[in-house]
């Protein structure tokens, strides 16, 4: 090792620095006649760990010397910040703000999430009902259409029958939970890219907001709206949307999680801008907006 | 300059301190960066792990642990999800900023825990816990420091990579895999803060024994009267 050999070098040549404490050789040199296979491994006297020479100074100095280090450890006292109640909040904003970002950068429209084989699948009683406020907002499910607003040629009303008249995508995907539990399912429905074919909207739009009837709302970005595996999902584990499920239309984007999946579904708008409070319920409450998997 | 240094030179002449230089700028930035982070993510972590605290399914759910929520950060699971995601920043790129430099310097060497240190890590605990008598140490670091340290920094790796898959499950699926699926990297997960929270209680016993001026020089980077001079 370089400090070793500069130790040795000086060794050799007699040049025994003056500011090393004189008492410290001797007991240095006895180890070292003890221990030679060690040898290797002795920390120079003259040089400290991080191979630095060791120094001799004044007091005053020292306390000099200690100061402009303090000074170089202010950033460390910047993360001080978030125990400051009033910057905590903002603070947090910013970090969430640079993981969704991050994560945004990661996304690829064709990378695929993982699929599983049948005997993978969680059988259908062990797939959680999960819901913020009620299980079954009570959609007629005879009447019910899905409004179709904002950037589209074809704005207006759609029935079931329309959205199951696109190429139907049956999947075993992954639900996962932001609590942290997770089902594989087996997810059946439309592409949501044909559907947004064939409402014309525009992709070049940012935003597809949903509104569902349980007063529930979400925001997706339109690269994961136009990913293969984003469903307009109608049919779970081969039958019909379940209530609990989300009856009659629910998102279904594996690259998503769960609280991104909005069931229920009501109404969607294609946009370009979000209302500030109306991103989506539990974003509006600090979950992360973009929430991908 | 010169003529300051001259005047006061003769006054303090026999009031001189020996200093070393202990631990570079990047080393004290990362470690004590990577103190907060670690703090931050074990707190919010265990609240995050509130909202599911457990390692099976869904239906039928059977908690293993519940964590006082007074021992956690955040509130509630959204708060504590903010901290972590805004920390493992902080812990990633502090934990980069000291291995690369420790690479770069080859400093690594000093601090690495290898096979060679095994046989040096029972004399070395029996003297710390069982007072023992203290082994020859000749290195910058003694096995069990090694073996302390390098173990942080593979278990910083284990939580890095676990909590990867845990966050972009669909993204690195593939990484998934070696630990055993989705589930394990879960388990494997909380066994990496298992890990720090092993490491931490010693490793303050330890700062403590050791008193303030060892404790300084990983503030300022300078040990003053260095042990290992005599």
């Amino acid at each position: 090792m370089a400090e070793d050999g500069q130790y040795e070098e000086r060794r050799s040549g007699e040049q025994k620095p003056q500011h090393v404490a004189p008492e410290a050789e001797p007991e240095v040199q006895a180890s070292k006649a003890q221990e030679s296979e060690a040898q290797a491994t002795v920390v120079p006297p003259n040089v400290g760990p991080a191979g630095e020479p060791i120094r001799v100074v004044t007091p005053t100095e020292h306390k000099r010397m200690n100061r402009r280090q303090l000074l170089k450890l202010v950033p460390v006292v910047a993360v001080g910040a978030f125990a400051i109640p009033k910057f905590r909040q903002p603070l947090l904003d910013e970090g969430l703000a640079l993981s969704d970002w991050a994560s945004g950068r990661l996304f690829s429209r064709h990378r695929l999430a993982q699929t599983f084989s049948s005997s993978e699948v969680v059988p259908f009683e062990r797939f959680p009902y999960n819901f913020y406020d009620v299980a079954d907002p009570g959609v007629d499910l005879d009447t019910w259409t899905l409004k179709v607003q904002g950037l589209v040629q074809h704005p207006g009303e759609y029935n079931l029958e329309q959205i199951q008249a696109l190429p139907k995508i049956v999947q075993n995907t992954r639900h996962v939970c932001v609590e942290g539990w997770d089902v594989i399912g087996n997810f059946g429905g439309a592409r949501a890219s044909d559907f947004l074919r064939l409402i014309g909207a525009d992709t070049s739009a940012r935003f597809l907001e949903a509104q569902c009837a349980d007063g529930y709302y979400e925001s997706i970005d339109m690269a994961t709206m136009l990913h293969p595996q984003t469903l307009f999902c109608y049919e779970m584990y081969g039958q019909p949307l379940d209530r609990g499920h989300g009856a009659p239309l629910r998102l279904q984007m594996p690259t998503k999680i769960g609280y991104k999946q909005a069931k229920y579904l009501l109404s969607v708008s294609v946009t370009n801008v979000l209302q500030g409070d109306r991103r989506g319920y539990w974003e509006d409450q600090g979950y992360s907006w973009y929430g991908g998997l | 300059m010169a003529t300051i240094a001259a005047t006061v030179k003769p006054a303090e002449t026999t009031a001189t301190v020996t200093v070393s230089y202990e631990h570079p700028w990047v080393v004290r930035m990362a470690h004590w960066l990577n103190a907060v982070a670690v703090f931050v993510l074990i707190g919010s972590g265990l609240r995050i792990f509130r909202a599911f605290p457990s390692f099976g399914p869904k239906i039928p759910q059977q908690d293993f642990i519940d964590v006082p929520g007074q021992l956690t950060i955040g509130g509630w699971l959204g708060g504590a999800l903010q901290w972590h995601f805004t920390f493992m920043w902080i812990f990633i790129g502090s934990g980069l900023m000291y291995v690369i430099y420790e690479l770069a310097t080859g400093h690594w060497r000093q601090v690495l825990f290898t096979a060679r240190d095994i046989k040096g890590v029972w004399p070395m605990a029996r003297h710390y816990f069982l007072f023992g008598p203290k082994p020859e140490v000749d290195a910058a670091y003694n096995p069990l420091q090694k073996l302390a340290y390098t173990s942080t920094i593979f278990f910083g790796l284990v939580s890095t990579l676990t909590g990867m898959v845990l966050y972009k499950p669909a993204q690195f699926w593939w990484l998934a895999w070696p630990m055993g699926g989705f589930h394990f990297a879960r388990i494997w997960h909380f066994i990496a803060m298992c890990g720090f929270l092993a490491f931490i209680p010693g490793h303050l016993i330890m700062v403590a024994l050791h008193g303030w001026n060892n404790f300084y020089s990983m503030v300022t980077g300078w040990k003053r009267d260095p042990e290992y001079l005599g």
